[in-house]
């Protein structure tokens, strides 16, 4: 008992504020960098890579396709999957490969926030893969990877109801940040990850909703106010790389 | 050039002008997938940039055979749905002929889709005088969204690359073109091909695939 007290101890001794700064310097409400290129992959329907901070994601969507295993199919709509799987080489400490507990549950969290823009009423009897690769992970790689996972679909060309932009919000220090990064995620007190369906250029509603730890009521309307400003700038970039894709497709042919 | 939008992208407030690639909710017109805004005062539609070839009925497609049963053909058509090609659909079916020694694995068929029923189950039928099994010449994949280009305003590409290179071709609305004839003429027609797909939304794309086929013919050195 003794020896856990010690490391809670030392745990509490990471200082993560500087005044309003935080360790790496970003303040409270401030992103990391992120860079988005769509249509990397050119056997897959639609892909995406993404780097949001130390986080780098690949994504690939195929389909709508045929379902196999045949007894999977939904004769009334299409069957969405979602793989969200940690390369070995990913964490400091080398990941076992395959599927574990954690990214079991981030997959279906994950799936059942993209089955609510898909619109799988469109195709019956088949099925929409979605592979996400995390090839680097520091903190908040289930929203990178949705990102990442968004921005493909939409450059494979399935019909959806918008976007869906995802951002955590942590809590270090007593203060509510944006995007946290590893050490305020390990030595932080809460973690809240977020995804909106974005439509028109407004937030329509949330798609997905977790948190770790404990915040008061008003902690976390302050993080839903960081987050709903940090998913619009995600948004934005989001756009631009779908954009950059298909404009410079018609920009270089004249 | 005409505005590119994407899925949820706001794109009129009439719900009566929502046509193709668009939807309804609340009154407001949205867009569902990726692609050119085509906007007019009575109609709204977002022309696909990408995507998968999904059937409707009456289309010719190209398909492979990818299973031949006792009572007709299950065909690939590159959709997310198999097609299936029953005996009774096709002309060349006779009593004493089995289906394998009409169209084995592996043949390449043009059909035509006769019925789609509620759950996607795609019957083809190869009674009409464009379909036919293919015993020869080339067959071309390009992105399905791009096959209105290659066809052209009622046919005015296709015609293009007939008349200037006198080949045969067949698109398959799935994106599968069949080309037949001289064959450095079928090459020339399938360079061709791949830059309308390339450049498919462009100004002035007629002028430059003729420019591209004199240009071709005349490094091949055919007149």
């Amino acid at each position: 008992m003794s020896e856990l007290n010690e490391k809670l101890n030392e745990k509490e001794k990471i200082q993560l504020i500087f005044g309003d700064k935080r360790l790496d310097g970003r303040k409270f409400d401030e992103l990391r960098n992120i860079k988005i290129e769509a249509g990397i992959l050119k056997r897959a329907d639609g892909s995406c890579y993404l780097e949001m901070g130390k986080n780098i994601v690949v994504a690939a969507v195929y389909g709508p396709r045929e379902v196999h295993p045949r007894h999977l199919q939904d004769p009334s709509k299409a069957v969405i999957r979602y793989r969200y799987n940690m390369a070995p080489f990913s964490v400091e400490e080398r990941k076992r490969p395959g599927p574990d507990r954690r990214s079991v549950e981030i997959s279906k969290v994950s799936r059942e926030a993209l089955e609510a823009v898909i619109m799988k009423e469109l195709f019956p009897r088949s099925g929409i893969d979605i592979f996400v690769e995390v090839l680097q992970a520091d903190a908040g790689s289930r929203t990178a990877c949705l990102n990442a996972a968004s921005v493909a679909l939409v450059d494979a060309g399935v019909p959806m109801k918008g976007m869906i932009t995802s951002i955590a919000v942590a809590k270090a220090d007593g203060v509510m940040v944006l995007d946290p990064m590893k050490e305020e995620d390990n030595y932080g007190e809460a973690d809240i990850p977020f995804a909106f369906l974005i439509r028109g250029r407004k937030i329509e509603s949330i798609a997905l909703l977790q948190m770790d730890g404990r915040v008061t009521k008003d902690e976390l309307k302050e993080a839903f106010r960081l987050a709903k400003k940090g998913a619009m700038e995600i948004y934005k970039l989001q756009k631009e790389a779908i954009m950059k894709k298909y404009v410079s497709e018609s920009v270089e042919n004249g | 050039m005409r505005q590119i939008v994407l899925p949820g992208d706001l794109i009129a407030t009439n719900p009566k002008v929502a046509g193709f690639g668009t939807y309804v909710e609340n009154g407001k017109v949205y867009s569902k997938i990726l692609g050119l805004l085509d906007k007019t005062e009575t109609s709204v539609r977002v022309i696909p940039l990408k995507g998968r070839y999904i059937p409707s009925i009456g289309d010719v497609v190209v398909g492979i055979v990818r299973e031949v049963s006792g009572n007709g053909w299950s065909v690939d058509i590159y959709s997310p749905y198999q097609a299936f090609l029953p005996l009774s659909e096709n002309p060349e079916v006779k009593p004493n002929k089995k289906p394998n020694d009409i169209l084995d694995i592996g043949d390449a068929i043009i059909a035509k889709v006769l019925n789609i029923d509620p759950k996607m189950k795609v019957t083809l039928t190869m009674k009409d005088k464009v379909c036919r099994p293919i015993r020869f010449g080339r067959i071309v994949f390009i992105n399905p969204a791009r096959v209105p280009r290659v066809i052209g305003k009622k046919g005015s590409m296709i015609k293009l690359l007939k008349s200037e290179l006198g080949i045969q071709i067949i698109v398959g609305q799935n994106g599968l073109i069949w080309i037949s004839g001289d064959r450095r003429k079928v090459s020339i027609g399938e360079e061709a091909i791949y830059v309308i797909e390339e450049e498919a939304h462009t100004d002035g794309l007629t002028d430059r695939v003729t420019e591209f086929i004199k240009r071709r013919k005349s490094d091949v050195g055919i007149e």
